[in-house]
């Protein structure tokens, strides 16, 4: 007690001061606010310049709400908030700049080619139909698509996922350095480049064009995608699970195909299906090894296939605008195709991965 | 059930880097034998050489012999897997298989293992929950994923997947160091009642928790930073507590160093 009255005399009174920790700050609405006025002004000084271009006032749009932001923000508020508006808002124009490009290719692609897709667009080939005419299908595109994807898989997805394993647990020394470095070297291969390796191969043993052989070139380009991925994904699984396993007395290779794998099936399954998506829109090797055609070939081991990049390539040839129609309609098709693929993935890494539930 | 554990002229590596110099001692069977001493002392990496685990970092090496009732753990025709099942080992973290429900964790290490019928599986697993006191808690949600316990929870879970196998020795590395007091104490008791069966072997930075839990007690130091870890006496942890015959032992027990 005496303590405190000690202190108490000894101590001046404070003197009254004002409150530091609140300080005057821009009202909610202001970005709204900027945008507009920045909006405003970048299509007044276009239209007055006479800019045609939307792409000009749109980035003038956007250097003047940045500007904006933070003259204002550095008036009312202090440089260290104009600094955190700045950053906001050049995250925000970012992100805007990525975004539009995107749903304008959906806008254009769903626009324009669900005018043929439909039932009939999807079950026929181009048998017998004149490219300049309207009619005929995606049918033997959509079949060699999944059939050479499918088969590239078959072969890319277990290479990809066991040299994956391989590097993370088992790699030490020379040999893991050398297959990092290949892989990181196979990840730039042009897709022309692994298609012109294996027509040099189908040439030299007189082999015919096939979705086989174009297979083969999208496996090429689909395994380091996957090797990749799935290192990520494996490094990501913590060290103590391996021993926690070890420790019971399971062996090495039970140990990662039990608990290892299962920890990562969710990453490792996005991996595989973004690798999908990549080589699905391969046109180039297709072209070389495959050679298209107009009509349905089911059988991937045996004569010219057709496939939907090379689809809606062979149809923008053409010219016409039935089969402008067609080309768009098809590129719409591959699109919904790598979609619904990569919907699945994620359902099965939601369903797959580790629960954390009561 | 449990087995005599003889340590001789024991010395464990990373890379080139020695941490434990020259390790003899024995530990008893069907009791406690606790580790004490300074962070980077080499407890750990001791108790890692017993049951192999030391060789899973990569560069660790193992010089000297480990005798398990007269069988050398680190003899050339003797497999770490097996030595494993034999020497289970409880971690510092909590550890379960996040894929896994409360079942499986328990089940892991026998399913991992080899087929076991599913009635034969659900008697083991209750057998083990029981053992280590998480029965009552977990029984209604077994088919739950481990990793929703509570720390002191998942630690009695890690506990009951590793004497699920039925081990012969147990091996704990700092189990209490991440838990609440209550779980701690949860854990002793259960420490307790395990050395019925097995061999216990703590390492433990508690030295309340060594002096309440063990019947021996092993006091390690390094020389200085970068030296090797040595063993510098055991013996019942009374007089490890009371009586040291070295002085470095009575200087760290009472909290005087240097």
């Amino acid at each position: 007690m005496s303590q405190a009255t000690m202190t108490q005399d000894t101590t001046p009174a404070p003197a009254p001061r004002t409150n530091t920790l609140a300080g005057k700050s821009l009202p909610r609405w202001s970005p709204i606010g900027f945008a507009a006025v920045s909006i405003a002004l970048a299509v007044g000084l276009g239209t007055v310049a006479g800019w045609q271009s939307k792409m000009q006032w749109g980035l003038l749009a956007a250097l003047f709400f940045v500007v904006l932001t933070y003259t204002a923000a550095s008036a009312v508020e202090g440089k260290r908030q104009a600094k955190d508006r700045v950053a906001t808002s050049v995250m925000w124009v970012c992100f805007i700049l990525a975004v539009v490009p995107l749903a304008s290719l959906l806008w254009t692609t769903v626009g324009r080619g669900i005018k043929v897709l439909d039932g009939y667009f999807l079950t026929h080939s181009m048998a017998g139909v004149p490219g300049f005419e309207a009619g005929g299908g995606v049918y033997h595109a959509l079949i060699g698509t999944v059939e050479q994807v499918g088969l590239a898989t078959l072969f890319a997805a277990p290479i990809g996922l066991l040299t994956a394993v391989y590097l993370v647990e088992y790699g030490r020394g020379t040999l893991a350095k050398a297959v990092t470095f290949f892989v990181d070297v196979m990840t730039g291969i042009p897709s022309i480049v692994a298609g012109l390796f294996l027509l040099s191969i189908m040439l030299m043993f007189k082999l015919q064009p096939s979705g086989f052989m174009g297979a083969l070139a999208l496996a090429i380009l689909m395994v380091p995608v996957v090797v990749r991925s799935t290192e990520e994904m494996l490094k990501l699984v913590p060290n103590e699970l391996r021993e926690a396993s070890l420790a019971l007395g399971v062996p090495k290779w039970r140990t990662i195909l039990k608990v290892v794998l299962p920890t990562a099936i969710g990453g490792i399954t996005t991996g595989v299906m973004l690798a999908i998506a990549r080589i699905a829109g391969e046109t180039a090797p297709i072209m070389l090894l495959v050679f298209g055609t107009q009509l349905i070939n089911s059988n991937p081991f045996d004569g010219a296939q057709s496939s939907l990049p090379f689809y809606i390539w062979e149809q923008y040839r053409v010219g016409s605008d039935a089969s402008y129609d067609r080309a768009w309609a098809a590129a719409l098709v591959l699109i919904a195709f790598v979609m619904i693929l990569n919907l699945v993935a994620r359902g099965i890494a939601r369903w797959k991965a580790p629960k954390t539930g009561r | 059930m449990a087995k005599r554990i003889d340590v001789s002229g024991l010395s464990a590596f990373y890379g080139t880097h020695k941490a434990i110099d020259d390790i003899s001692m024995t530990v008893e069977p069907r009791s406690v034998t606790a580790f004490i001493g300074p962070s980077g002392c080499g407890k750990s990496t001791f108790l890692r050489t017993l049951n192999r685990m030391h060789e899973v970092t990569p560069g660790g090496r193992v010089e000297g012999k480990v005798l398990l009732d007269d069988e050398n753990l680190y003899a050339s025709n003797v497999d770490p897997v097996s030595v494993r099942r034999t020497v289970g080992m409880v971690f510092q973290r909590p550890n379960p298989f996040p894929t896994m429900s409360i079942f499986d964790n328990v089940a892991a290490g026998l399913r991992l293992n080899g087929s076991y019928k599913k009635s034969e599986l659900a008697d083991i697993v209750e057998k083990s929950l029981k053992g280590a006191n998480l029965w009552n808690e977990v029984k209604d949600r077994l088919n739950k994923p481990g990793s929703g316990l509570s720390g002191g929870q998942q630690q009695r879970l890690c506990i009951a997947r590793a004497i699920a196998v039925e081990p012969q020795v147990l091996l704990m590395d700092e189990p209490c160091s991440a838990l609440d007091p209550i779980s701690t104490l949860a854990i002793e008791d259960l420490i307790g009642e395990l050395k019925e069966r097995f061999t216990i072997v703590i390492v433990t930075h508690n030295m309340q928790q060594a002096a309440r839990v063990s019947d021996r007690t092993a006091f390690f130091n390094l020389a200085a930073v970068g030296q090797p870890g040595k063993l510098i006496e055991i013996d019942e942890t009374e007089r490890i507590f009371s009586n040291p015959s070295v002085q470095a032992t009575e200087d760290y027990i009472s909290g005087r160093f240097g």
